[in-house]
């Protein structure tokens, strides 16, 4: 609650939502919770029935999917789009994947020449 | 203690009577000065009847002013004990030389250095930073308070209450002996079993709810609550350089909570995600408490390059030079304070092709900064210079800034990083940018913004002696560190054998000892400037004849603010109003929409405490309930339908009436 919620901003909590361009509504809802539900169960049939012979790839696919419900979550439940909050929220979520790429490709690339270098033992194929 | 000895376990955990350091007399002795202290400040509350005051006025106030001005106060009073730490560092590398093996024992050195790095970043500057920001940036942007008053409060007493764990490790247990990261495995459950890494861990947690849910306040203040007409491009710099911080705070803060979880995981849990057992590696945690530490430095200088910005402008009488490459420096600093991490870990072994890429993006963000430092010295170019304090501030901070931003980049070339990393270079370097950048500044921001807090000036006489006790002190204390870098003394050693070295540990221990006259010069400049408030009073509410809305109200601000919210129609918009000669609005007062005060905060803050003490000692019944309580209390906390009144208009009438009173027998 501000105190400072007079009449200049168009965004304020009692009337925020009427520049979204997704409704909350039923449907919208609905379609999310649908989406979410299979985009769950894959993962889970693919760990249960061992669809991949290597673990690997299983996790790649899951990873995928987790993306996919990502978005799914921002579309249908915070109804998220390029115009919702006059574009912050796409301002936001633009700087908040660049940090999280810099931050998991910097890491994976840092302990990859880490490991390689400092922990030789932890690589199978080095071992006497 | 109990005669059963599981009920003792569950009740007081792994704490014992031993934990309390009876048999360490500086500690023992440090005890009492505090509790008397104490006691003093408690009796003489309490005599003056002062406690229902404070109670209803400040510790539940959801004011953003007076939420500030409390930051600024824990960030003070942790500043002298984090002094305290330094100065026992000096001393003992002053006299420890040879056979002579100083006062303090190594295992005692090691929690002081420690604590005096925790304390220093997390509970001297985050919070002076915060406060200032929690002050000036509403004021700023021609807001009555901000976006989340009551999670404000809430965040402050966070805050607190990971301070007062840091400073109950003095009396009850021990502090870590880590280093102030405490990078694994020398912090895991088999190097560190005593209670130190914990209240590390726990301190920083509680405190990182404080400082985060901050960071999503301001920056949600900044982004929906700007007075009408003003655009991003037409904020006060210092709000944008709050802007950029308080992204960084959101975007980085998660990232230290998540490295310390894992750490506390492998301290309590047994798991292995910093061990060199089962797939675990160390090395990971310095990568990721980096990846926080790093934009870390830019949360710390980026609201005092703010602070610089509105100083130099003002007693320069002259709009700022370049705003806009000041705003985009900001931002650009803003991003690439992400892709320089690594350059704190060159000698972990990452190999030449990961060091060049961030020894290069490393001496890449000197390039905006460099560019802020050629805007202030061109707004003073030609401008009409007055040298009040803030002034002075100002100027030194340019000075010390470069050399140690120079010495800055120098560490950013890896090779030469392999020869000066751990050594006292590195420390003189990251003081060098610390003291002379952030503390320099807030130090300018406190005297600047103490007439719009208080309604008086600060006592110029004693501000000057403190700033001349506090800058050659700082050169006589760092430089000596650089020469004995370069040749080759590491940091963090309680002891040497080398007699050629000592009289640089002396030159560094007088420093320190400038340096405490200057603290002390300034709480002399806060008692006389109290005493002689009367004279130094500020009626006009525009003291330095500034350029910023937060100078077109009184001094101190009413509980509102602004009678009326300013609008703006270009940067510098008290500047505009008083060039064309602005009349306050006299009447057609509205009723005011304020939010009420709330205990829940500073109870909220205290269970929290009590939840991170018990998890500190392994007291599992008394952490559980706590928990419980905490959960509790916030629940019912949203059942307080109590959150907002209106200030009526004859209430702001009045107010408004006493001002023009004020200021007509002034003019």
């Amino acid at each position: 609650m501000s105190a400072h919620d007079d009449t200049q901003h168009g965004h304020d909590d009692a009337h925020g939502h009427d520049d979204l361009g997704i409704h909350a509504t039923f449907g919208g809802y609905m379609t999310g919770f649908v989406l979410a539900v299979i985009l769950t169960i894959i993962p889970f049939w693919v760990v249960m029935a061992k669809v991949f012979e290597k673990s690997s790839s299983a996790a790649v696919v899951i990873l995928g999917l987790a993306a996919v419900q990502i978005v799914v979550h921002m579309i249908y439940f915070l109804h998220m789009n390029t115009k919702s909050e006059g574009g912050w929220n796409m301002l936001a979520l633009v700087f908040t994947i660049v940090l999280v790429l810099i931050t998991l490709s910097g890491s994976i690339w840092i302990m990859y020449h880490l490991n390689d270098n400092m922990m030789p033992l932890m690589n199978p194929a080095n071992l006497p | 203690m109990l005669a059963h000895p599981d009920l003792t376990k569950l009740i007081f955990g792994r704490l014992t009577l031993e934990a309390l350091p009876l048999h360490v007399p500086i500690v023992l002795g440090t005890f009492a000065v505090v509790a008397l202290g104490g006691l003093v400040l408690v009796g003489a509350l309490t005599y003056f009847k002062l406690w229902g005051y404070l109670w209803r006025e400040w510790f539940t106030s959801i004011d953003h002013k007076r939420i500030g001005i409390m930051y600024m106060i824990l960030g003070f009073v942790m500043l002298l004990r984090g002094f305290a730490d330094a100065v026992m560092m000096r001393a003992q590398q002053a006299i420890s030389f040879g056979d002579n093996m100083g006062y303090l024992p190594p295992e005692h050195y090691d929690q002081i250095f420690t604590a005096h790095g925790v304390i220093m970043i997390f509970f001297v500057a985050m919070p002076m930073v915060t406060g200032m920001m929690n002050f000036v940036m509403p004021l700023q942007i021609g807001a009555r308070d901000v976006a989340f008053p009551f999670l404000n409060n809430f965040s402050f007493w966070m805050t607190v209450a990971g301070a007062l764990l840091v400073m109950a490790s003095l009396f009850i247990g021990e502090f870590a002996r880590t280093g102030w990261l405490a990078y694994p495995p020398l912090s895991d459950i088999v190097s560190s079993p005593d209670a130190g890494v914990d209240y590390y861990i726990w301190a920083l947690q509680i405190a990182g709810v404080g400082t985060l849910l901050s960071g999503i306040n301001l920056l949600v203040t900044i982004v929906k609550m700007r007075a009408p007409g003003m655009t991003l491009m037409r904020m006060p710099v210092f709000t944008w350089t709050a802007l950029c911080t308080n992204v960084l705070i959101v975007a980085a803060f998660p990232v230290l909570t998540a490295a310390l979880a894992l750490l506390a995981l492998d301290r309590y849990a047994g798991t292995n995600f910093f061990t060199t057992e089962l797939g675990g590696n160390a090395m990971m945690y310095v990568n990721l408490i980096w990846i926080w530490g790093h934009p870390e430095v830019y949360i710390l200088v980026l609201p005092v390059f703010g602070i610089f910005s509105e100083v130099t402008a003002t007693f320069s009488r002259k709009p700022l030079f370049g705003y806009t490459s000041m705003v985009y420096a900001s931002v650009v600093i803003t991003v690439l304070s992400y892709l320089v991490w690594l350059h704190h870990f060159f000698t972990m072994g990452s190999g030449a092709s990961v060091n060049s890429f961030f020894g290069i993006t490393t001496m890449i963000i000197s390039i905006p900064t460099g560019a802020k430092i050629f805007n202030w010295l061109f707004t003073m170019y030609r401008g009409r210079v007055e040298f009040e304090v803030p002034m002075m501030w100002t100027v030194a901070f340019m000075v010390t800034f470069v050399i140690g931003g120079m010495t800055g980049v120098l560490l950013a070339v890896p090779p030469a990083d392999f020869s000066l990393h751990n050594s006292l270079f590195l420390i003189a370097h990251f003081h060098n940018v610390i003291i002379g950048g952030v503390v320099f500044g807030l130090f300018a921001g406190i005297y600047y913004w103490f007439p719009k807090a208080f309604g008086f000036r600060l006592e110029p006489f004693w501000g000057k002696c403190a700033f001349w006790f506090w800058v050659v002190g700082f050169y006589f204390a760092f430089m000596p560190l650089y020469m004995l870098g370069l040749m080759g003394v590491t940091r963090r050693l309680s002891h040497f054998n080398d007699p050629a070295l000592q009289i640089w540990f002396v030159a560094a221990a007088f420093g320190a000892f400038l340096i405490l006259l200057g603290i002390g010069s300034q709480i002399m400049q806060f008692a006389v400037s109290f005493k002689n408030r009367e004279a130094l009073r500020d009626v006009t509410g525009d003291p330095w004849n500034g350029r910023t809305l937060e100078w077109s109200t009184s001094s101190p601000p009413p509980k509102y603010n602004f009678a009326f919210t300013p609008l703006v129609h270009d940067h510098d918009a008290w500047w505009m109003m008083k060039k064309h000669r602005y009349q306050r609005p006299l009447d057609g007062f509205v009723p005011i929409h304020m939010p009420s005060n709330t205990g829940a905060g500073i109870i909220l803050a205290g269970l929290s405490f009590v939840f991170g003490f018990a998890m500190i000692w392994y007291m599992w019944l008394l952490a559980a309930v706590s928990f419980a309580a905490l959960l509790l209390t916030a629940i019912a906390h949203t059942f307080n339908y109590h959150r907002d009144y209106y200030l009526s208009a004859d209430e702001v009438r009045r107010v408004e009436a006493s001002r023009t009173e004020l200021l007509a027998r002034h003019v």
